[in-house]
This record gives C-alpha cells, sequence and structure tokens, in this order.
C-alpha cells in the first residue's frame, strides 16, 4: 500500500498525483518508470516517474486519463492509497555532457521528460525544451520545465497557445537559426516521436525516444512489451523504455498500443455506466 | 492388515487406481482442476499395490529422495497423518509436487511393479499418492507449524518466491535465521500462480503453502524488483547475512520468425500470466484483457504448450493447434497433460515446425506457415533431429498465436551484480552440491541456475542450498 500525499487535476484529462514511495524514489534515476495496480482485480499499468523527492519520500505521477485503471486512479483522493507499486523499473537515461540538448515533450509526455531535462541540465548541458499540445490545456508543467531548461518554446495545434503548429516545427525552427543541436530527446504519443525522428534524421541528429508500450510484469518475463528497434526485438521494460529513435519501428509499435481497443472501451463503458 | 500377507503376485493384480476426472465436454468450460484426487480407498489399494521391494528404484528415481516404500506402506495401514509426515521430511510442497512432477520419468520409472506389468503407465502411482496424503492433510485445516529453533540472530533474503525461494524458505527459517522473500510479483509462487493453470493445480493450494511459511514467521515482500530497488550489496549492507537467488527462468524466447510481433502473437508467459496472475478469464468483471480467439496456435510440445492449448480452449477457442516439430513421444510435457489435451480436443500438428506468420493489414495475425518435417539422426539430446521435407509448406488461418518454445534467463540480477557470475546463456553458475555462487555470502538455485526444468528439480536445489546457507552461517566458511 502507498499512501498518496497529494492529487490535483493540472488540466482536463490529466493529472498529478504524489505517492509514498520511499524506497523507489531514494533510487530512481530519470527516465525510469514503476507499475501499479489500484485493486485486486486491477490491472498492472506502467507510468514514469515525473518527480521524485529521495528526503521526503515521495514520487510524483502525471497521469492521463485514457481508460478504466487510469479514470479510477483520477478518482482516488489525498488520503487514500495505491493498492501496489513495483519499481523502479526500466534503465535509467543515459545522462552526459554533450553540449545542447533539445527535450521534446508531447501532452503528458511533458512529465516523464521533466527529469531528465533536469538531468541533462545538471550535467552542464544547455538544454532547450519544447512542449506540444493538441490545445492549451494539453500543454502542462509548463513552470516546472522553465525552471529546467534554458529556454522553453512552446507549440499546440490549434494555436490556443505558443505557436501554432507542431513539435517538429519547433525543431525545424531552432536549426533554420543555425543551432548546433548535439542531442534531442523525445518523449510523446508514437506519432509524434516518429515524426520528430524522421525529422532529425534528415539532420543526423541523435535522437533518443522513450517508449510507452503495453506492459504486464514490467521485469521481461512476458514479451508483452516488445518493439522491433535496429530490426531486432527489444523488451521496453527491461532493454528501454529509452531507444535509439532512428532505429525504432514506430508503425508496428503504433499497432501494437491498439491490441486491446475494443476490450479497452468496453471496460471503460462498463465502468462509467 | 489383511493386505500385508498378500504374495507379490497377488499385489500385481491389483488394478492400477484411476483417478475420477471431470468430463472432458465439460471441463473446456470451467477453471476447475481436473482430476477429482483419489479416495481413502483407492489409495489403500494403490498403496497396497507396492511390493517394498529393499532396492527401492523409486526413491533413487525422486531428486528429494522421499521415503516412498515407508509413506506407501503408512497409507496401506490407514496412517495418513504418518504418511504426510514421512514426505515432509524432504518435500515441504507435496501438494504441488503430487501435481506437477513428471513421475513417469522420475520416481515411477524405476518402479519394479511397472517392470513387472511391462508399462510404466502400469507402476504404482507415486504421485497421485502423495496428492492424496497432502490434500487429506490440508482438509484436516491448518497443517502443523514444524518447529522452529531458537532465534540466531541471522539473516537471510530470498529473491523470488517460485519453488526453489519458498523450499529455503523453510528450511532456513527452521534452523532459527531471520527470512525475507523479496518477490517481484504481487502475489508469491513463481511460475506456480502466473503460469501453471488453475484447472492442473489450484492457487488455493499454492497460497496455503505460503500462510504455512508466514506462520513459520517468515517474512513476505512483495513488488520488489530486486537488481532494481535493492542491489544485492545493497541487501548486505541492510543486514542480510546469506541471499539465495531464486528469479526463475522467465525471459521468454521466440522462434525469431517473421511476423511474430504482430497483433495477436504471444509468448506463452504472457499469456498464462494474463489468464492466471491477472485473471482475464473474467474480463470484464476484471481488468486486464486477453485475446477473444477463434483460432489459436500453440508452438511447442512441453508442459508449458499444453498449458497454453488447454487456457486457449478455456477462453472459449473454437481450434486450438499445437504445432510441434517432432512427433508425439519426443514431446517433453507430463503424459497425463499430453493426454488431458488431446481428450479436450487439441489438434495436434505434429512433425511440423511454423516458418512465418502472416499479418492483415492493421497488424493482426490472420495465417501461419508451417512446413512438414521428417526425424533423422539423433541430435545431442539423443532425440531424433527434425529436418524440413523440401516444399511442404502449407498455411492454416488462425487469429492467436502462443510462443511457447522455453525461457532463457532474466538479466535483472546479473546485469546489477558484475561479480556474480554467469554462464554463456546467462544462467548464474553456482556448485551443484552448495549451490554457492562466485559471490561470497550469495548462493542460487532453481531455474536461474538449469535454465528452464522442473519444480522438483528446482525445490532440489533449494534443500541443497538451504543446508549450505544454515552451515555458513554457522560457520563463515566460503
Ligand atoms: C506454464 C508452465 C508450466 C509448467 N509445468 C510444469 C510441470 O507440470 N511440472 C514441473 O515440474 N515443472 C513445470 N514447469 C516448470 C517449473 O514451473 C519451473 O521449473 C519452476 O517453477 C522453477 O522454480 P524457481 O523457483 O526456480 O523459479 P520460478 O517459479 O520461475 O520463480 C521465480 C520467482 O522469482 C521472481 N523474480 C524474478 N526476478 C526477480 C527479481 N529481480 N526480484 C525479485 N523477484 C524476482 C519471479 O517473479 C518469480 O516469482 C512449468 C513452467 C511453466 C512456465
Ligand atoms: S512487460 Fe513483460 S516483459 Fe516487458
Amino acid at each position: 500500500m502507498n499512501r498518496i500525499l497529494e492529487k490535483e487535476f493540472i488540466s482536463d484529462q490529466v493529472f498529478r498525483m504524489r505517492v509514498e514511495a520511499p524506497a523507489i524514489a531514494a533510487k530512481r534515476k530519470a527516465g525510469q518508470f514503476i507499475i501499479l495496480r489500484t485493486s485486486e482485480d486491477g490491472e498492472r499499468i506502467p507510468l514514469t516517474i515525473a518527480d521524485a523527492s529521495a528526503e521526503e519520500g515521495w514520487l510524483e505521477l502525471v497521469v492521463q486519463v485514457v481508460g478504466k485503471t487510469t479514470k479510477e486512479m483520477s478518482m482516488l483522493e489525498e488520503g487514500g492509497s495505491i493498492l501496489d507499486l513495483a519499481g523502479p523499473l526500466g534503465r535509467p537515461t543515459h545522462i552526459e555532457k554533450v553540449g545542447t540538448v533539445v527535450i521534446v515533450g508531447g501532452g503528458v509526455g511533458i512529465a516523464p521528460a521533466h527529469p531528465i531535462a533536469q538531468a541533462m541540465k545538471n550535467a552542464g548541458n544547455s538544454v532547450i525544451s519544447i512542449l506540444g499540445g493538441r490545445s492549451r490545456g494539453l500543454v502542462i508543467m509548463e513552470e516546472q520545465m522553465k525552471a529546467a531548461s534554458d529556454r522553453v518554446m512552446i507549440t499546440t495545434d490549434d494555436g490556443s497557445y505558443g505557436q501554432k503548429g507542431l513539435v517538429t516545427d519547433a525543431i525545424q525552427k531552432l536549426i533554420d537559426e543555425g543551432l548546433k543541436i548535439d542531442l534531442v530527446v523525445a518523449v510523446g504519443p508514437p506519432i509524434m516521436m516518429k515524426f520528430v525522428c524522421l525529422l532529425t534524421k534528415k539532420y543526423e541528429i541523435t535522437t533518443l525516444v522513450s517508449l510507452n508500450t503495453i506492459m504486464v510484469d514490467g521485469t521481461g518475463m512476458c514479451g508483452a512489451c516488445r518493439v522491433t528497434v535496429d530490426n531486432k526485438t527489444k523488451f521496453v521494460c527491461v532493454d528501454g523504455p529509452e531507444f535509439d529513435g532512428h532505429c525504432v519501428d514506430f508503425d508496428e509499435m503504433m499497432k501494437r498500443q491498439r491490441m486491446y481497443e475494443v476490450q479497452e472501451k468496453e471496460s471503460m463503458d462498463r465502468f462509467q455506466s | 492388515m489383511e493386505e500385508k500377507k498378500l504374495t507379490p503376485k497377488e499385489r500385481l493384480q491389483i488394478p492400477t487406481q484411476e483417478m475420477g476426472e471431470q468430463d472432458p465436454k465439460e471441463r473446456i468450460h470451467n477453471l476447475k482442476e481436473v482430476p477429482f484426487g483419489y479416495t481413502p480407498e483407492q489409495a489403500k489399494l494403490e498403496a497396497t499395490r507396492c511390493l517394498q521391494c529393499k532396492t527401492a528404484p523409486c526413491v533413487a528415481g525422486c531428486p528429494v529422495e522421499i521415503d516412498i516404500p515407508t509413506f506407501l506402506n503408512q497409507i496401506c495401514e490407514g496412517d495418513f497423518k504418518g504418511a504426510a509426515k514421512t514426505i515432509k521430511i524432504t518435500n515441504i510442497l507435496p501438494a504441488i509436487c503430487g501435481r506437477v512432477c513428471p513421475q513417469e520419468e522420475q520416481c515411477q520409472l524405476g518402479c519394479i511393479v511397472g517392470k513387472s506389468l511391462k508399462t510404466v503407465d502400469k507402476a504404482v502411482q507415486i504421485g497421485k499418492l502423495e496428492r492424496f496424503i497432502a490434500d487429506w492433510e490440508m482438509e484436516q485445516g491448518a497443517a502443523d507449524t514444524p518447529e522452529i529453533k531458537a532465534a540466531t540472530g541471522k539473516r537471510v533474503a530470498i529473491v523470488g518466491s517460485g519453488p526453489a525461494g519458498l523450499t529455503v524458505a523453510a528450511d532456513v527459517r527452521r534452523e532459527g535465521h531471520e527470512v525475507t522473500v523479496f518477490e517481484a510479483l504481487h502475489k508469491p509462487g513463481g511460475v506456480l500462480i502466473y503460469g501453471i493453470p488453475e484447472f492442473r493445480l489450484p492457487k488455493a493450494i499454492v497460497m496455503t503453502e505460503v500462510e504455512n511459511l508466514e506462520n513459520m514467521g517468515v517474512e513476505m515482500k512483495y513488488n520488489m524488483v530486486i537488481g532494481n530497488i535493492h542491489s544485492l550489496d545493497e541487501l548486505f549492507e541492510q543486514g542480510y547475512d546469506a541471499i539465495f537467488v531464486a528469479t526463475g527462468a522467465g525471459l521468454p524466447m521466440f522462434m525469431r520468425i517473421e511476423g511474430e510481433n504482430l497483433n495477436g502473437v504471444y509468448s506463452a508467459n504472457e499469456y498464462l500470466t494474463r489468464a492466471n496472475l491477472m485473471k482475464a478469464y473474467s474480463f470484464p468483471e476484471t481488468d486486464t484483457p486477453i485475446a477473444r480467439s477463434k483460432n489459436v496456435a500453440v508452438f511447442g510440445g512441453g508442459n508449458v504448450a499444453m498449458d497454453s492449448a488447454r487456457t486457449a480452449l478455456r477462453l472459449g477457442a473454437e481450434n486450438v493447434y499445437l504445432v510441434y516439430r517432432r512427433s508425439r513421444i519426443e514431446m517433453p510435457a507430463r503424459v497425463e497433460e499430453v493426454h488431458h489435451a488431446d481428450e479436450e480436443g487439441v489438434q495436434f500438428l505434429l512433425l511440423q515446425n511454423p516458418v512465418r506468420l502472416i499479418g492483415d493489414e492493421d497488424g493482426w495475425v490472420k495465417q501461419m506457415e508451417c512446413i512438414k518435417m521428417e526425424l533423422g539422426e539423433p541430435d545431442d539430446s539423443g532425440r531424433r533431429r527434425p529436418m524440413p521435407i523440401k516444399d511442404s509448406e502449407f498455411r492454416v488461418d488462425i487469429d492467436t498465436c502462443i510462443v511457447a518454445i522455453g525461457n532463457s534467463s532474466n538479466p535483472l540480477i546479473p546485469d546489477s551484480t558484475p561479480d556474480l557470475e554467469t554462464n554463456r546463456w546467462g544462467n548464474i553458475i553456482a556448485d551443484d552440491q552448495t549451490m554457492k555462487t562466485s559471490k561470497k555470502g550469495v548462493f542460487a538455485g532453481g531455474d536461474i541456475v538449469l535454465g528452464a526444468a522442473t519444480v522438483i528439480l528446482a525445490m532440489g536445489q533449494g534443500r541443497l542450498a538451504a543446508a549450505a546457507i544454515n552451515e555458513y552461517l554457522k560457520n563463515g566458511e566460503w
């Protein structure tokens, strides 16, 4: 059981939850995730760690309501608890001083991008963060990202906030400005990561992506999380979650993400009625 | 008393006792256990078939050397309690082993009764009797908690709660050491819980065994992925004096054929974990989904393949094909599992091998392509090597595919423990008598050492390790 210390909606469908997990908080590194279960018959779902405090013993998760489990989680309140929490899982982001790092966060992907931006900055890199969302409400954690970056650019699909356009437009703009980018780290919807990679490949900029596949155990035991990277099958939970974006088969990954579309909808409808 | 006077010849004339079973047509619609177990009368009759021979080849065939003639004799005398005690001297999990051990290759293989009657099928049914006794004991209520010696102040960490870990927990705790079991998942039991299905091994049995351990004072900690949350060195820093690593084989192998990452293609581990541990059979009352399949292909010929095929039937599949590249006699599964799968309508595609999976435009598997095989010369394993027959490819429509061709070793502990030696398959190297690894204070056993093996071999290594751990904690010698 892990106690919920804080919970608040930060946009329409996205909430932030702070849970007590001292051992994980002490151990986690940027880029790692946890798996949790909210009830006895519940699913095990992976969530990237958005923030943590080793001193105070908590983790912060930023969650978008997309299905039954996240809906159920969104209804939990401060003082309540999460049944099971296992982690930290996955390999941490390789943090190194490389020069200029562009961190791209799309929608709720901004949350896991945050600790990476922090760590990159602490390692002495110049960090430019690009935050993208469909509309204003989906651009989250702007203040925290500002604190972790030298420069922040914002794009929205509908132009309701920041520049109208896609995150790729912002990257293009940086390239056009003549900036030498040493590394791009992209976290967000697979389609966004795919297009970021197509662009950066053209300019030969090394790009890391953090993948959020379907998972069950998170320990390498089941293979639910497998993706094709460089024509080889990899398990996201133990080999990842970060990979060289130029080698990831995003089309296959996107199809695999939809494997339980029908059942997920059914589960949600049943829960809501 | 009467039976005592029976001559060996008369004993040989007693027919082998069969357990009652659920009708195959009915049981594929439920998850209940297939066999009902012996009645006490049947158990006594079956035990009476034992010749009490001096050589006891059965004991030699048992990886944990249960004193089989003694417990069979106790059954004959109606001393079920005594029989339970005899078994538990060397095997703490008889209700499980009675159900899942490959007895026909172990204790029952050498049985003189089977030899005299010219078939191992007619050997004394030691496994069924072991199960009978264990079930009888459970029905009597809580098992007696074994005596725990005075506290030694020493602490032992066990990583993984499968049969190897549970065995060590019991044996080490009995010596008075403090024991903590760290398990990565939210439930204990390892493969016994997430892999082997309810209809073959009721989960209540596994949970009862774990409760018995807790009653002995063993502490269970779940959701603890060792290697990530604590390294082995950190466990030592926290005050543990010895560590037993029993993390199992869990890293599924795939065929490495085209189309294996299509939707609808599962490793057996994933399929069974969703169905068993996550209760996907009750979806949408429970939250974890699983494919709703019509035509399922299972690749492999072991217990895992049989469990997957039979689970698919119970989840409503109309056709379940089991594709195996050798013939039926070479199948590594327990004979009973093959027989049950056959009875339930699993279609065996023997001497055939999948060569690729074909998907539709949305990325779902829709067909498998197989090639026919013939058996050639024996290979290293002594089994005849299957060879593809040229131009014999054919296709079968499927919507789900379960790959059950084995597991290799999980890398989490070796990766986080550089001074722990592994072999080229990633298995931890341990001394075969003491289970000591290359790292001081660390012992290992079960599938992580053996590669995917069996419950009883995992327990056997657990017993050896426990003895060595107890010794090490006494004299500190490595
Ligand atoms: C479907 C299936 C059917 C089978 N049928 C039979 C059968 O009929 N008869 C038979 O004898 N054998 C059978 N086997 C094989 C048998 O189950 C295994 O040989 C046996 O369970 C191995 O025991 P173990 O204790 O070594 O490991 P496991 O049972 O694999 O347990 C390992 C445990 O360690 C945990 N773990 C792993 N990594 C970590 C970590 N880093 N930190 C903490 N915990 C960790 C795992 O979650 C797991 O609970 C079957 C296997 C499968 C998969
Ligand atoms: S989630 Fe099961 S192997 Fe990655």
